[in-house]
């Protein structure tokens, strides 16, 4: 037996979630009495391999395939069939990001495994193997049970901490064959993002609405997270008249996010801006209504200007980091 | 070419959900119903397709599983412009079973484009669009953020973490859509509601799947602490707040 996470690289580094992932595998294999393994698909060198050992993991089952590539949901889904099957995983865990959300949903046909898609916790109980998941966009949440021998869960990113347990993982290089023929997604070409921290990544997130007013008055937000090493995000109107790009659009059809501290600036609160960051630890909202619903999902507050306000957080972030 | 729109019937995000039986099921008394957003959106891209005589496109179809109480989000999706409905006439009780019903019907129907939406605002699962597509053993696409058909060649934009991929795929597939896919949603005109009554909405029964999931309950999120106000004129004092109470800077 086994709990089998599948993480995620960048150009050979893991990916924080990864990490998360990898700490969660191994609380998730304790409460199971058993050992996580993690499978990375990529050109991962053997010291960044051995990282995932920080965090708990047993064994790392290392595929580095030329026709893996890029990612094609069908070849991806079976190579980590295989692996599990090798591995006699009990749970298998994936982020619950774009990549996991394409490929989850697969393996759970493909392994007739129950799915607990976008968890936030461990789960409640292991039998009956039980989950809390999001559900009505932040509006409830739902124990769910996953009624079959093998489960899958997806887990939110940012929601679980990183747990450092130096296990002394050991690498076990492994091949597998893929089936060119079966490839039907063919990648003509990739835009990267570089030098900007992902906003689904990030551990603070400033946030600005329509209440900024125009696009002209970013600097102070732009600089205020450049700061705090925060990524930068906005509601819906914002990124629908093109005042900042549509990355950066959050809520429940923009990004759903979880960072620990969320600045809502001139952002009024909407029940569908707050589907997507109701998650975070931390929301800090700065707009001139006081009644604004914002207040009531923040933990702190100033009744005031944002374009007043913003120049002297910028300050006192200045003098507070510079003691 | 044949596009198949698969959509869910779903509470309006800003109606306040209750619980009955036990906090087991959703209590449906007062719920103002709509189409879920993803779905409204990606029956809009499919129905630009449509329009542009280029894309060879011919017809757009919609997919619902569920009881009759949603023939009035099929009628909507029908209004807004669909040419056709299909309904398979049970209960959804999850994500499993819900893709194994639209699979069933797919295979008899047959489509070159399926679009589903990348979640459903009600159990937030992402898992049939992608589910449906391993059931048909068809490629997908997933966080697809445009879709386009050029010489008879689907070009997909799809969202990578940092960044964003072009792809080509074949057809048959099934896309899974997300922000971009549409801009603002279409909405039904006088006529289209008009033509919508009379449009067919053919029905199926649903073949027998075992669901992998069950709900126990649900529960209402944790209330949070009440805000704590920090003077304008002051923002220092937040900044402070924040290391030392909140201790997340
Ligand atoms: C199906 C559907 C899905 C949606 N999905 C999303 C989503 O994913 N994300 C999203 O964000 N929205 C979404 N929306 C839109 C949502 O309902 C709101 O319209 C939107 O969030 C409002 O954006 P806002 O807060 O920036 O603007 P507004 O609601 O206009 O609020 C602006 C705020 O700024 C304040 N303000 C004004 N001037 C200042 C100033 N000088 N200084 C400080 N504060 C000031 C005002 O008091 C107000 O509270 C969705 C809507 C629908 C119907």
């Amino acid at each position: 037996m086994s709990v089998l996470v599948f993480t995620e690289n960048w150009d050979g580094k893991f990916k924080k979630l990864s990490f998360e992932l990898a700490s969660y595998a191994s609380k998730v294999a304790e409460m199971l009495n058993t050992n996580a393994v993690a499978l990375s698909i990529g050109n991962v060198d053997e010291s960044e391999l051995k990282k995932l050992g920080n965090y708990g993991v047993k064994k790392i089952v290392n595929i580095n395939n030329d026709a893996l590539k890029n990612l094609d949901d069908r070849a991806y889904t079976s190579v980590i069939a295989e692996i599990a099957q090798k591995e006699s995983s009990e749970v298998i865990i994936l982020s619950n990001n774009n990549m996991g959300k394409g490929l989850a949903p697969r393996l759970s046909v493909r392994l007739k495994a129950a799915i607990g898609a976008g968890v936030s916790q461990l789960p409640l109980s292991t039998s009956p193997f039980t989950v809390y998941k999001r559900a009505f966009s932040g509006n409830a949440f739902a124990h769910l049970e996953l009624k079959t021998g093998v489960k899958i869960i997806t887990l939110a990113q940012n929601s679980f901490e990183l747990i450092e347990t130096a296990n002394g993982a050991s690498v076990e290089n492994f091949s597998v064959n893929v089936d060119a023929s079966n490839i039907k997604v063919q990648v003509k070409d990739v835009q990267k993002q570089t030098g900007k921290i992902l906003i689904t990544d990030a551990e603070i997130v400033v946030s600005g609405g329509r209440g900024m007013k125009s696009p002209d008055n970013w600097e102070p937000l732009v600089e205020l997270a450049n700061l705090l090493g925060a990524a930068t995000a906005c509601s819906r109107p914002v990124s629908d008249e093109g005042w900042r790009s549509h990355e950066e659009h959050t809520g429940q059809t923009g990004k759903i996010i979880a960072p620990n501290l969320y600045f809502a600036i001139g952002i009024s609160g909407a029940t569908q801006h707050i589907a997507g960051v109701s998650s975070s630890k931390y929301i800090v909202a700065i707009n001139t209504d006081k009644d604004a619903p914002i207040f009531g999902a923040a933990q702190y507050g100033i009744i005031g200007d944002a374009s007043k306000v913003l120049p002297k957080l910028v300050e006192a972030v200045k003098e507070v980091k510079g003691k | 070419m044949k596009i198949l729109v698969c959509i869910s019937n779903v509470p309006d995000t800003t109606t306040k959900v209750k619980f009955v039986e036990g906090n087991t099921k959703l209590d449906t008394t007062g719920i103002q119903w709509v189409i879920n957003p993803w779905d409204e959106l990606s029956l809009t891209r499919a129905l630009e397709l449509k329009d542009d005589a280029s894309t060879g496109v011919k017809s757009v179809s919609v997919a619902h599983v569920g009881s009759i109480a949603a023939e009035p989000t099929i009628r909507k999706a029908l209004a807004i412009g669909a040419d056709d409905a299909i309904r398979v006439n049970a209960e959804p009780a999850d994500a499993y079973y819900v893709a194994s019903q639209l699979a069933e019907v797919i295979k008899k129907e047959q489509f070159d484009i399926v679009i589903c939406g990348i979640e459903s605002s009600d159990f937030n699962g992402s898992t049939v669009g992608s589910m449906l597509s391993e059931l048909l053993d068809y490629p997908s696409v997933s966080a697809v953020s445009s879709l386009k058909i050029e010489n008879g060649q689907v070009v997909i934009s799809r969202e990578i973490d940092g960044g964003k991929e072009i792809v080509h795929v074949s057809t048959p597939f099934v896309a899974v859509v997300q922000k971009g896919i549409a801009k603002e949603p279409r909405i039904a005109a006088m006529r289209g509601i008009m033509m919508a009554r009379t449009k067919p909405i053919k029905l199926y029964e649903p073949i027998a799947v075992e669901p992998l999931t069950q709900v126990v309950s649900f529960e209402m999120p944790k209330p949070r602490a009440s805000c704590k106000f920090v003077d304008a004129e002051n923002p220092k004092q937040l900044i402070e707040l924040l290391q030392n109470e909140a201790k997340v800077i």
